[in-house]
């Protein structure tokens, strides 16, 4: 038999439901993973107390005959998501021994599925950084390595962690948050499947606040239909968010299931073969693209003129919401608190204390940015470039019906590499960025290796709130794909 | 565009975040680096261009004015980090306060 941390959610869910195997069994097989990969330093907080009493009462629920979508199913959270009860650090020092007294919805919404938690996982630090060195926990490693090279590659950011937990087989599923492509990008680096849903399709409630025009939480699995089981879970309305669409959720899983692509035309934007990107993604792109003309879609040129400009302009956006939302942190209501000589003093070393590197750098920036006399020249100048990029993906749309694009220009780095300067590390996130400013849905499918034996991941965007179009590309793209590598020894 | 070392003292300030003196002038340097790469977007005409504060094209709902929680006193101060007064320590619902240094002489 299939050894239960081998299962892919929807076969976890069929296995229990025939009653093959039980939640408190399911729960123990990756709990032993967590222990057995300790040192990838995928989690900041096992939970694996909680996990057994959640497993306990799912196999409770299921004999009485009620069993939610996700019934009896292991999960890693970001820990960046508040949990009551369960420390909730967001990977930095100044939330130091918090405590949420609240669970954010989309986890909620999980638990009423009837999923498990073993655990919260490790990130950059309030989710800023693509490579998870950021952390104040320490990085994480990837489970991947290049072949014949033993030296540790990141897992990519920010959601590194959960995205080094599902590859690793700790978990089959995870949840992470997307602002600029801290899901995507790691899926890409991991080798699994990653989707930032559309702006508003998951609430924002109860997840620590980085940019909030961009936050979107979304899923992690090791398929397609497992990531589009998860969306669905975490997914609704919610009026505790302002932004939260009031749209019904679809059957996203139903979407992935023997995917008919006939006739979808697959946009290809030319500004997106840059300078940079290694020449084996470049080839993978068109491999992709024949993919799925073999599958029955049509491949269409598309062109996104401000593409270029999405990145600089998110280095305006993201860390002027950024620095705003940060003002929370001053040591007066909960965290980290540096005592001064006076109250301004108190803010000052607290923060200085709490913050890493990275956060001071974006705080710093978006200070500046939101500084009287500069607001117009940088702020609303970004703002203005962000209607424009908007502007190019709605009349791609008018052309296809989904875009093709790499997911990252490069595979998985070592730890340390592209670490000299902060212009470098903000390019991995040049192809997923454009559709966050945007808003769109976007997934990255894990589609070949490179020459080194890693794994490289392919982009599909879709519309605002297309999901399921996306997933059906996505699910086509998968089965052609096929992808059946993992990481060795794991 | 580029920063020097009391324009990075005085956003600091600005931002309550306390930057030691030796960390000013390379951070100074690698402020001017991201900016210099933000200028290209001069480049862009964005003349009569609206900006874009939000994707979603819903309107903010609006919801009655009426008091929706309360008498939670215990979890909003549970975090307290120097520590909660509560009014009635047998009731800490009841209300209560953080504690901060003393700001009025």
């Amino acid at each position: 038999m299939t050894a239960l941390t081998d299962l892919t959610i929807a076969q976890l869910t069929s296995a229990l439901s025939k009653k093959e195997t039980s939640a408190v069994e399911v729960a123990e097989a990756h709990l032993a993973k967590l222990d057995e990969h300790r040192a990838l330093n995928a989690f900041i907080t096992e939970t694996p107390d909680k996990a057994r009493e959640m497993a306990k009462a799912s196999d409770a629920r299921r004999a009485s005959g009620e069993a939610g979508l996700l019934e009896g199913v292991p999960l890693a959270i970001k820990d960046l998501f508040c949990n009551e009860g369960v420390q909730t650090t967001a990977a930095s020092n100044i939330l130091k021994g918090f405590v949420p007294q609240y669970e954010s919805t989309v986890t909620a919404n999980l638990w009423k599925s009837g999923a498990v938690m073993v655990g919260k996982t490790n990130l950059d630090e309030f989710a800023m950084g693509s490579s998870n060195m950021t952390s104040h926990f320490g990085g994480v490693e990837n489970p991947w390595k290049r072949r014949g090279d033993n030296r540790k590659l990141v897992p990519g950011g920010s959601s590194g962690g959960s995205a080094a937990a599902v590859a690793a087989h700790m978990v089959p599923g995870s949840t992470g948050t997307d602002t600029g492509g801290s899901i995507r990008q790691p899926a890409a680096f991991c080798g699994i499947v990653g989707l930032k849903p559309t702006y508003g399709r998951c609430s924002r409630w109860g997840v620590v606040a980085f940019a909030s025009s961009l936050d979107q939480p979304g899923p992690f699995a090791r398929t397609v239909e497992d990531t589009a089981l998860l969306l669905q879970a975490m997914s609704g309305h919610d009026p505790k968010d302002s932004t939260s669409a009031p749209l019904p959720v679809p059957d996203f899983a139903a979407a992935t299931r023997n995917p008919d692509i006939r006739g979808m035309k697959v946009g290809i934007p030319k500004e997106y073969r840059v300078d940079g990107t290694s020449e084996e993604i470049v080839d993978l792109w068109s491999k992709g693209m024949e993919m799925l003309k073999a599958a029955g879609a049509e491949p269409v040129e598309v062109s996104l003129p401000h593409t270029k400009y999405a990145l600089p302009a998110y280095y305006i956006v993201a860390p002027a919401e950024c620095s705003s939302n940060l003002a929370r942190y001053d040591g007066v209501r909960f965290g980290l608190r540096v005592p001064g000589k006076d109250l301004t003093e108190l803010y000052e070393n607290t923060r200085g204390a709490g913050f890493g590197k990275e956060t001071r750098r974006r705080i710093l920036i978006g200070t500046y940015v939101l500084s009287a006399g500069y607001y117009d020249a940088y702020y609303k100048k970004a703002q203005q470039i962000r209607a424009l990029i908007a502007r190019d993906f709605k009349q791609a749309f008018e052309k296809c019906d989904v875009l093709l694009t790499p997911t990252a220009p490069t595979a998985a780095f070592a730890a340390g590499e592209r670490m000299d300067d902060p212009v470098t590390m903000y390019l991995n996130d040049m192809f997923t960025i454009p559709a966050s400013m945007a808003g769109l849905p976007g997934i990255s499918v894990p589609a070949g290796l490179d020459k080194d034996g890693l794994p490289l991941g392919l982009q599909l965007i879709g519309r605002a709130f297309d999901e399921e179009t996306l997933l059906r590309a996505a699910a086509a793209l998968e089965k052609a794909a096929a992808f059946v590598s993992r990481p060795a020894g794991y | 565009m580029s920063l020097d070392k009391e324009t990075v003292a005085r956003i600091a300030r600005l931002a309550r975040l306390k930057v030691p003196e030796e960390e000013l002038a390379p951070l100074a340097g690698e402020l001017s680096g991201i900016f210099a790469w933000i200028e290209q977007l001069n480049e862009v005409d964005t003349n009569n261009v609206e900006p874009m504060s939000s994707v979603s094209d819903v309107t903010l709902p609006m919801r009655a004015d009426k008091v929706t929680d309360g008498g939670i006193a215990a979890k909003v101060l549970a975090n307290a980090p120097g520590g909660a007064v509560f009014l009635d320590p047998s009731d800490k619902n009841a209300g209560g306060f953080f504690t901060v240094p003393k700001v009025v002489e």
